[in-house]
């Protein structure tokens, strides 16, 4: 797969739908096209983060330590990002992922994110609101839980 | 050390300065002959003044013309007759071997006196360097390393040319000068005794002159001494320098000092010049007394005019031989002060007796079983009290641990201990002998001693393990031949300049120190201490890095071969398939740039390396032969529209440029310009002076990592085409530039890694890095060949003070140092402090697991450290408090008690 099409599987992607075609370009050649085998951790809960993921194919799960063992909590498709919260705060990865087949990533380093989100405020921007969304989600899923449990 | 240059000169070259006397006494006669032959030769041989009365002569009558005040010639021998054209050949002829054998006798004494000069130039650095190896520790404090750099090297060069001169030069002009003298004083006493007045007043004035000169030398020699300290600081302390920012704070006292240097050297011109103008008008001095005086007496009738002739004829020859012994003296007084000043700073108090340091003629006997430490006490200048009447009795076979706050004292009781700190008062005493005047041998083999920091030697990682086992040659090296002979004149000579006929390339390491037997079992010896301070994983690693030559080590080159056959039989396994892209003489290597595509090889010397590969002739010819210049500068074109596209919006110091771009910012906009007049034309309209550059810029382009698509199956064909092209006609002259991949031979140029992989690790593949490095590891442990990679990581060298080597690796290498000869008895002073928590306690349990059954004095950074000793020293403000074992001092010890809860 050549930089041209790695583009087009971009332009798919949310957060990177409306941005112009050249720096994703750039995003693309800027970042490291990864694969990883089944079984293959893209990162491991409780290690230092350095980069972010985002699919473009094939499927993850995210994983997450607990008293009875891992435990899946999601799983990421295609188009998917993941890794971002230990890049942006600097934290320790709060989650395992997982490839369950075969699966291709664009590994986006912490530096080339920052320098991307510099030269395009407009990707900072779609990262915000998609991570306002699944901030959203969360919370909506909170108070269901706490409704299940009063 | 005499402090006068003189009687030190005289006493190590008294023989030879005779000698080379007896040789100038000599020289005289066939240099007289030299003078009086030609004279022969005009009047005779040529104008026939001799043959006026006779057609033959009576020739060869050799005569040694002496000045007339001294006697008549004196006639050797009487000659034969000879007619005036064979009287001209014949004395042509003389008056050659004359010239010639004056000129041998010149050449020898002046070698003599070159070679005695150097000897003694010699003899002195080598009693300098010997002096600072036993300095007192705490000199160097004191003393800059420049300095001593600077006087050994410098200071004393212009020494070794005046020791040539020292006896023979005023003799000689002495003697010249007398008989001139005489001869003055044989025509009229008054007008000698002007002559001498006049003479004894100049050679007073004249030296008392130049005595400011002689005063701004000393300052000249003190201030370049003091600058090349100065540099020496700023290399140092660069880091300061650039940290603070304090660059320009520094050229100002650079600048103060270069000013100072300055002044002083004009100064000196001055004053030269001045002493020089007053030499000149005393030295005419003379003459125009002579003049005036000897006038009057000849108009008066005192004297008769040919006498003053005379006197003016015997003057004529003693200008010259004053005037260089007044020099003579001039350069005396400098080397004397010269000499001075530096053996003034070589003899500081308490330099260590030379009888310390004598060298071993057999093993090393044991240590002795008890220190005994009597009221020690060490004062910091006399003021600080660092130990204060410390005793304690120290069985070298325990382990012992001291603590206590970081002014306690205990790194001064450590430092005590392994005498590298000399007490100022109260005794050390070993089974009752004195432990300050054990020999130094002793101490370093059987004695063990890790401080805070290592400093390395700028060698390889082994010379430095193995520094401490060098305390004598144990196998002398063995030479054959004319080597032999060239070998024991080389000591010959080392004997005649004082210095010692040891030879640094005899086998000096003791092996028995380190439990081995010989250089056959050593590298087991060395790769279980590297083990003890886990410094092996380290050293493996810079191993697989590290290169050998296939025709100097065949064994493991074949070893090397076969870990790449075994782990590419492991790689056609399906759950390692795709980690590496072989190297395959037949097909494009994506992993590889362009460039290493069409080399194939492993560049050897600069002619392939990196850029030079496009700039290089044969290269270009290769290319355009081959048609893949156009396919170059297409690929080149496309390039630059992708990097003008994805880099031209950027601010040109974003990061981004240097780590990703083809183009550096700067010339970014000049590429951008280009395709705008191209305008879509495509590779013919590219101007010729823009080529080269264009051409250039895929050949670092990598398919596997870069993807912009540009080399499909047909352009990789061609590419494969070229890179046979390369490797058939290329010149014999540049076959050595490179070392093409073959798989079933060992590439001399690679490292080991290279060697093993065969192949490059393929990009975009999750942990292939760890995976490839996981199943190498396994295929070299299976081969048994780890041993041999930490040998070769043995060879690498740490840079000076082991800058090449992180701090922590240094300070493991330091502890390994000590482990390796197995020390009877060995002081850790504070000496894991540089490693994290953890990594600290099992360094303690890993010495302490070396030294099973041996002695260890343990000088805790951190109370806590304490925890496996059965007895424990607590000191506080240079005294021991407490001791005792944990137990008792549990119960008892409130200092301990203190220490131990803050830990």
């Amino acid at each position: 797969m050549n930089l041209n099409e790695e583009v087009e599987l971009l332009k798919g992607v949310p957060i990177f739908a409306k941005i112009e075609p050249a720096k994703l370009k750039l995003l693309a050649f800027t970042s490291e096209r990864m694969n990883f085998a089944v079984g293959q951790e893209l990162c491991h809960q409780g290690d230092p983060g350095d980069a972010m993921y985002v699919i473009l194919g094939g499927v993850a799960d995210i994983l997450i330590d607990s008293s009875a063992g891992q435990i899946r909590v999601a799983e990421l498709k295609r188009n998917d990002f993941v890794g971002e919260i230990s890049v942006l705060c600097d934290v320790p990865r709060t989650a395992t992922v997982m490839a369950r087949e075969q699966l291709n990533t664009l590994k986006i380093s912490r530096d080339t994110l920052y320098r991307m989100c510099e030269e395009v405020p407009q990707m900072a921007i779609e990262m915000m609101r998609e991570l306002a969304h699944r901030l959203e989600d969360t919370n909506k899923k909170l108070q269901a839980a706490t409704r299940a449990a009063a | 050390m005499q402090r006068n240059l003189f009687s030190y000169i005289w006493r190590h070259s008294r023989r030879e300065q005779i000698v080379i006397l007896g040789l100038v006494v000599l020289a005289q006669i066939f240099y007289f002959l030299s003078l009086s032959v030609p004279k022969s030769i005009v009047n005779n041989g040529i104008s026939g003044n001799a043959f006026k009365d006779a057609p033959t002569v009576q020739m060869l009558s050799i005569t040694i013309p002496v000045p007339r005040f001294i006697g008549r010639d004196i006639h050797l021998f009487d000659g034969f007759t000879a007619d005036q054209l064979t009287y001209l050949v014949i004395m042509s002829f003389v008056f050659l071997g004359a010239v010639i054998i004056n000129g041998q006798f010149r050449k020898s004494i002046n070698t003599q006196k070159g070679r005695m000069g150097e000897r003694m130039l010699r003899r002195l650095r080598y009693e300098l360097y010997d002096r600072i190896l036993r300095f007192p520790a705490a000199h160097f404090r004191k003393v800059k390393q420049a300095e001593l750099a600077t006087m050994i090297k410098d200071e004393v060069e212009p020494l070794g040319g005046f020791i040539g001169d020292a006896f023979v030069q005023p003799m000689f002009l002495g003697g010249q000068a007398l008989t001139a003298i005489v001869f003055i004083l044989m025509q009229n006493w008054i007008l000698s005794l002007v002559v001498i007045v006049l003479l004894a007043v100049q050679m007073m004035i004249v030296p008392r002159l130049r005595k400011p000169v002689l005063v701004l030398g000393r300052q000249r020699q003190l201030s370049a001494r003091l600058l090349a300290g100065r540099i020496a600081e700023t290399a140092d302390g660069v880091n300061e320098i650039h940290i603070h920012g304090s660059s320009n704070y520094e050229r100002a006292d650079i600048s103060e000092r270069l000013g100072h240097i300055f002044r002083i050297r004009f100064e000196l011109y001055n004053k030269k010049f001045v002493a020089k103008f007053w030499n000149n008008i005393l030295s005419q001095a003379t003459p125009f007394a002579i003049y005036l005086l000897g006038g009057y007496f000849a108009i008066t009738g005192k004297m008769d005019v040919g006498a003053v002739v005379g006197v003016l004829l015997a003057y004529k020859d003693l200008p010259g031989p004053i005037k260089e012994l007044i020099d003579w003296d001039q350069q005396r007084q400098d080397v004397q002060i010269k000499y001075e000043q530096v053996i003034d700073q070589f003899q500081p108090e308490g330099m260590m007796p030379p009888e310390l340091q004598t060298m071993p003629d057999g093993p090393p006997p044991p240590l002795g079983h008890e220190l005994v430490l009597a009221g020690v006490t060490v004062t910091e200048d006399g003021r600080v009290k660092q130990l204060d009447a410390v005793s304690l009795v120290v069985p070298t076979d325990a382990k012992i641990a001291v603590i206590g706050a970081s002014s306690s004292g205990k790194d001064v009781l450590g430092q005590v201990l392994a005498r590298l700190v000399l007490p100022n008062g109260g005794s050390i005493k070993i089974d009752g002998k004195d432990f300050l005047q054990l020999p130094e041998y002793l101490l370093g083999s059987r004695l063990g001693y890790i401080g805070q920091e290592t400093y390395l030697f700028p060698q390889s990682v082994r010379d430095n393990l193995l520094f401490g086992l060098k305390h004598r040659p144990i196998s002398p090296a063995k030479y054959e031949g004319d080597v032999a002979a060239a070998r024991e004149l080389f000591w010959l000579e080392a004997a005649r300049s004082g210095n010692p006929a040891l030879d640094p390339n005899a086998d000096w390491i003791d092996y028995e120190l380190a439990g081995a037997t010989g250089p056959a079992d050593l590298l087991p010896c060395m790769v279980h201490a590297l083990q003890q301070v886990e410094l092996d994983d380290d050293i493996y690693s810079l191993g697989l890095r590290g290169a050998i030559d296939a025709a100097l080590r065949p064994d493991l080159a074949e070893k090397i071969l076969k870990a790449r056959h075994t782990l590419h039989e492991r790689l056609k396994d399906q759950k390692n398939a795709g980690l590496i892209e072989t190297f395959d003489a037949d097909k494009y290597n994506k992993n590889l740039s362009v460039a290493e595509n069409l080399l194939f090889g492993t560049s050897v010397g600069t002619d392939f390396d990196g850029d030079n590969l496009a700039a290089n002739p044969y290269v270009q010819t290769v290319l355009l032969k081959t048609g893949l210049d156009k396919d170059l500068l297409s690929m080149g074109l496309s390039i630059a529209e992708t990097m003008v596209e994805l880099f031209s919006g950027l601010s040109p110091d974003n990061p981004l440029f240097e780590q990703y771009s083809f183009i550096s910012a700067d010339e970014l906009p000049n590429v951008r310009l280009l395709l705008q007049r191209l305008g879509g034309k495509g590779v013919e309209a590219v101007p010729p002076s823009d080529q080269a550059r264009l051409m250039t810029l895929p050949l670092r382009y990598i398919e596997a990592r870069h993807r912009l698509g540009l080399i499909d199956g047909a352009m990789e064909d061609r590419l494969l085409a070229a890179r046979r092209a390369f490797a058939e006609n290329l010149p014999a002259n540049l076959r050595g530039s490179v070392e093409f991949y073959d798989f079933d031979q060992y590439n001399s140029a690679a490292t080991l890694l290279d060697n093993i992989l065969f192949g490059r690790v393929v990009y975009g593949q999750a942990q292939s890095e760890s995976r490839i490095r996981a199943l190498l590891t396994d295929v070299l442990a299976e081969l048994h060949l780890r041993d041999s990679v930490i040998e070769v990581g043995l060879e690498y060298n740490v840079g000076v003070a082991g800058r090449r080597l992180p701090a922590t690796q240094r300070q493991k290498l330091g502890i390994a140092r000590a482990l390796i000869k197995r020390p009877q008895f060995l002081i850790v002073n504070e000496a894991v402090a540089v490693f994290d928590g953890r990594t600290q306690d099992r360094m303690r349990d890993n010495i302490l697991a070396a030294a099973d059954g041996r002695g260890v004095v343990w000088i805790a950074s951190r109370p806590g450290q304490s925890e496996p000793f059965k007895r424990i020293v607590v000191m506080q403000s240079g005294k021991v408090v407490e001791q005792g074992s944990p137990e008792e001092l549990a119960a008892k010890g409130k200092v301990y008690a203190e220490l131990m809860s803050s830990a």
